[in-house]
């Protein structure tokens, strides 16, 4: 079993495939009147985070109280590290607290990497900088598998700004060991060198969001800030959603049962129409649903054993 | 599925490997078991069997089968997985953990019988219990299992008992069944040759 | 003054001899010496090399003591085989004065463990906006010669020509940092696979290269030498050897680092590796290696950049880039180019010498010679403990390698530095 969980690439297929099945078997409980499990009992989870990301916090949260574990919020805003803390200190603080699990967010790419090395305690990777997010790679894949059946023969188009996206990282990585096949669609500015031999071989880029959704199962819209026009990766919001945005008349060229994914918080009118978030292809939803069943799944496996 | 004692002395230095119960024995001892349940609760009426895995939730759907040859009646059989609930999750590596079926009908207000193959320290029940009562408020629980060898470190016994074995500490007991193992047996095993 | 009589030594490779060091200068060469009131050094397997000569080293002093001083950097470069190094201008405050650079100096005089020469600032406060007063530092007790804003580009091309043309008047030379700054904007890390796979933001080989391609048109334009520090990347080697061909005025340095390291290092999030430029690939390396025999490389520099135990033990984006480098790079060298002595001493001891004009410096041992020399021994393995290193500093990327070679003895002006492996002072 894994003890940390810091990217994709951690994950084997058997492995991505446990935590998917324990995944189900823990979203049973959400039906349930008691939505409550003793496993984690006496563990105590910490939610480290360095930015403002609520909707994944509460998600672990959820997950971490619902398997019985202790959790504490450790957000950097008003704490010792505002006050210039530095992540090592922090660590040892919260390795002598007794942290048997750190999820981590953090705008610097490795940070959890870095983490991993000074506590003793397991780390997730709950976002880094614009390297990865397994757990919500993860949800992905379990919302793919609840809808469609299967994984492995998928074909996902990922599109938009690849280059800053820790989701599709992750993503590529996941799907790619699941047997699905990714193809990244964007503006070439958008879209970073050497993609496949970088993260999955097998994997394509198309710069033309029309030729790619005829044949695919799922497409995975990735949210695009405007300020990226300020670097020039596009000239304008309105020319970048007409290029690489989905709307409901290129919705209508996906295959019947194609579904529409977008891992939020959405930019309504820059990559995605209302008219599409809102269709009953969207899976925008379930997958906030299937998050907490997933980090469920992964705490468990992480923390419901002694994995030392 | 039989938790291990606390404490376990090392291999025996002649182990031995003695059959208890053949293939027909192991089914004539099912029969017996769901006669048993038909008697104690008059026809099995408002009953749920809850089979324990990995073994029990076979010899749930057995003894279900059982009871409906003999009276035609219906009870309804679920699965009950209680990795969750035990109390040594954090002595080994993480348990995978299986599916919990409970039948449509609920459990609420229903004489719930666990089935598992063998009672040992009786903490695997301790834990289907607490399990129990996360899934719902049964009007009575009792157990079935197929061997009950001894040893109980709880306040704990069956209601239904295919067969006692009488065993040292030392000696295991391992039930097969052919919906999991390909054949019904139940051997025993180590122990010292005298 | 007490002689050093070094017996069955290797001068540069040749047949064991026996060497006499005596009032500060090599006074005797040639078998069967002998010195009664000489102590006595067995140099039988070793190797002297004339003392070598860094072009790029950063001694943090002042304003960073706490990561490095002149002291410590002269002590961590004399256990390195040196003899003298030039001190880059980053300090705080920046040498862009004449006043900074001969407090450097007179600092590394009393140090008395190398010769320091102090590297003059291009630009005042190395903002790249005007010149610093380049004439005041190179009359200056220091007598600066090399000028660099190493750390920055001097990216600004009118600045940088200005700059090519007025040190012509003392003979001095412009060592530029290579890194044009609008396209490595946030860049933590060679721009490629690995980048992508790390999310860390590239620094593309373009961005050294371009640079290089105009300075050397620059210089070329103008008449002018052109220096260029660590040079990282393939390309840049071919815009170099075609410029020199040509007949530009350039030099160019490469660090031990990027002829060893690839961006793979980066893998661990471990700022140790964090350096700049960054290191490259496996190709680069290959084409930095063959640059370095064949002269489009003209010079190991190490670029030993110390910094504070907090700068490094953090985030990778939020660390600082650098390595120590003084104290392991005849090692790097002696494991990346072999045994092969005569090019060694011309890598990393005259060539210096010339390019920084350090007389003196950068001389074989010979009679009457200054003696600036060191004693290595090939045979020797050693790995590398951060804990030992006489640095104030811990950022050695090389941590637990074992690698070839050993300073056995280093000799400046005849008063050894090192004696036995260890510092004298």
């Amino acid at each position: 079993m894994i003890r940390h969980l810091l990217s994709g690439a951690d994950l084997d297929a058997d492995t991505a495939t446990e935590i998917l099945d324990t995944a189900a078997e823990m979203a049973t409980v959400a039906g349930r009147e008691i939505k409550k499990l003793p496993a984690l009992r006496g563990r105590t989870v910490v939610n480290l985070f360095y930015e403002d990301s609520t909707r994944t916090r509460i998600s672990f949260e959820a997950a971490a109280k619902r398997l019985s574990a202790d959790v504490i919020n450790f957000s950097a805003k008003g704490s010792s590290v505002a006050k210039g803390e530095s992540l090592k200190d922090t660590a040892l603080t919260l390795q002598a607290m007794g942290a048997d699990a750190v999820v981590v967010r953090h705008p610097a790419s490795g940070a959890p990497h870095r983490l991993a090395n000074w506590v003793d305690g397991s780390v997730v990777n709950a976002g880094d900088g614009t390297h990865e997010h397994p757990t919500q790679a993860l949800l992905d894949a379990y919302t793919m598998r609840a809808r469609l059946g299967r994984l492995a023969g998928l074909s996902v188009a990922v599109v938009g700004d690849v280059l800053h996206s820790r989701v599709a990282r992750s993503n590529v990585l996941l799907l790619s060991t699941l047997g699905a096949k990714v193809t990244l669609v964007g503006p070439p500015t958008l879209i970073p060198v050497d993609i496949a031999g970088a993260l999955a071989p097998g994997t394509d880029v198309s710069y033309d969001l029309d030729a790619v959704l005829p044949d695919v199962d799922v497409v995975m819209m990735l949210r695009v800030q405007r300020e990226r026009m300020k670097d020039s990766y596009f000239p304008s919001a309105r020319e970048y959603s007409r290029r690489y945005g989905l709307d409901g008349p290129r919705m209508r060229r996906l295959p019947e049962h194609a579904i529409v994914m977008h891992p939020g918080p959405m930019n309504r009118g820059m990559e995605i129409t209302p008219e599409v978030a809102d269709s009953p292809r969207s899976t925008i939803v379930e997958q906030v649903t299937n998050g907490v069943s997933v980090r469920m799944a992964v705490l468990y496996l992480l923390l419901g054993g002694n994995n030392r | 599925m039989a938790y291990p004692p606390a404490a376990r002395s090392s291999p025996p230095r002649q182990p031995s490997v003695k059959v208890i119960l053949a293939s027909a024995d192991v089914q004539r001892v099912v029969d017996r078991i769901a006669h048993q349940i038909l008697e104690k609760t008059q026809g099995a009426a408002d009953t749920v069997l809850l089979g324990i895995p990995t073994r029990g939730a076979p010899l749930a759907r057995r003894l279900a089968s059982r009871i409906s040859t003999f009276e035609d009646v219906v009870v309804p059989v679920g699965v009950l997985d209680i990795t969750l609930y035990r109390d040594d999750l954090r002595r080994h590596a993480t348990r995978a953990i299986g599916p919990t079926q409970v039948p449509s009908g609920g459990i609420d207000g229903k004489r719930v019988i666990l089935v598992d193959d063998v009672l040992f320290s009786g903490r695997t029940v301790r834990a289907a219990l607490d399990a129990l009562n996360d899934v719902g408020r049964p009007a009575s629980v009792q157990l079935a299992v197929l061997v009950d060898r001894g040893h109980r470190e709880l306040p704990i016994r069956a209601d239904y008992v295919g067969k006692n074995i009488p065993t040292a500490l030392a000696e295991s007991v391992k039930v097969t069944l052919a919906e999991t193992d390909g054949a019904d047996e139940v051997k025993l095993y180590g122990g010292t040759t005298s | 003054m007490t002689a050093y009589l070094i017996t069955s030594v290797s001068i540069v490779g040749a047949a064991p001899t026996d060497l006499l060091i005596r009032d500060g200068v090599v006074a005797e060469v040639g078998p069967g010496l002998s010195a009664p009131d000489a102590v006595v050094v067995d140099g039988t397997g070793l190797v002297a090399l004339p003392g070598l000569v860094d072009l790029h080293t950063h001694l943090r002093e002042p304003g960073r003591e706490d990561a490095e001083t002149v002291e410590s950097g002269s002590r961590a470069a004399a256990l390195g085989g040196y003899t003298a190094v030039c001190a880059m201008a980053n300090t705080s405050p920046v040498a862009d004065t004449a006043g900074v650079v001969e407090q450097v100096w007179r600092l590394g005089r009393e140090a008395g463990l190398v010769d320091v020469q102090p590297v003059g600032a291009v630009t005042v406060g190395l903002a790249g906006e005007r010149l610093a007063e380049l004439g005041a530092m190179a009359d200056s007790a220091a007598r600066v010669r090399i000028f660099s804003d190493d750390g920055h580009c001097v990216a600004d091309p009118l600045l940088m020509r200005r700059a090519l043309e007025y040190v012509k008047a003392f003979d001095g030379i412009i060592a530029q940092h290579a890194e044009e700054p609008r396209l490595t904007e946030g860049a933590q890390m060679h721009e490629g696979e690995v980048s992508t796979r790390l999310g860390l933001i590239g620094w593309p080989a373009v961005a050294e290269e371009a640079i290089i391609a105009r300075d050397v048109l620059l210089a070329e334009h103008v008449g002018s030498r052109l220096h260029v520090c660590h040079v990282s990347t393939a390309g840049s080697v071919e815009v170099l050897r075609q410029a020199k061909a040509r007949g530009v005025r350039v030099t160019a340095e490469v660090t031990p680092h990027h002829l060893l390291l690839t961006d793979e290092r980066a893998e661990t999030y471990d700022p140790v590796f964090k350096v700049n430029p960054p290191l490259r690939t496996a190709d680069d390396i290959a084409a930095l290696r063959s640059a370095l025999a064949d002269g489009v490389i003209d010079v190991i520099a190490t670029d030993h950049a110390p910094h504070a135990v907090e700068d490094k033990e953090c985030e990778w984006a939020y660390a600082r880039p650098g390595m120590l480098g003084l104290e392991t790079a005849l090692s790097i060298a002696l494991d990346v180019l072999g045994p092969e002595w005569d090019l060694i001493a011309e890598r990393m001891s005259r060539t210096p010498a010339r390019i920084a004009g350090l007389t003196g410096h950068g001389v074989d041992p010979a009679p009457g010679v200054p003696a600036n020399l060191t004693v290595i021994d090939p045979a020797a393995r050693r790995t590398i403990e951060p804990a030992e290193l006489a640095s104030r500093s811990r950022n050695t990327p090389y941590a637990r390698m074992t690698l070839p070679g050993r300073i056995v003895a280093t000799f400046l002006r005849g008063e050894p530095t090192v004696l036995d492996g260890k510092a004298v002072k």
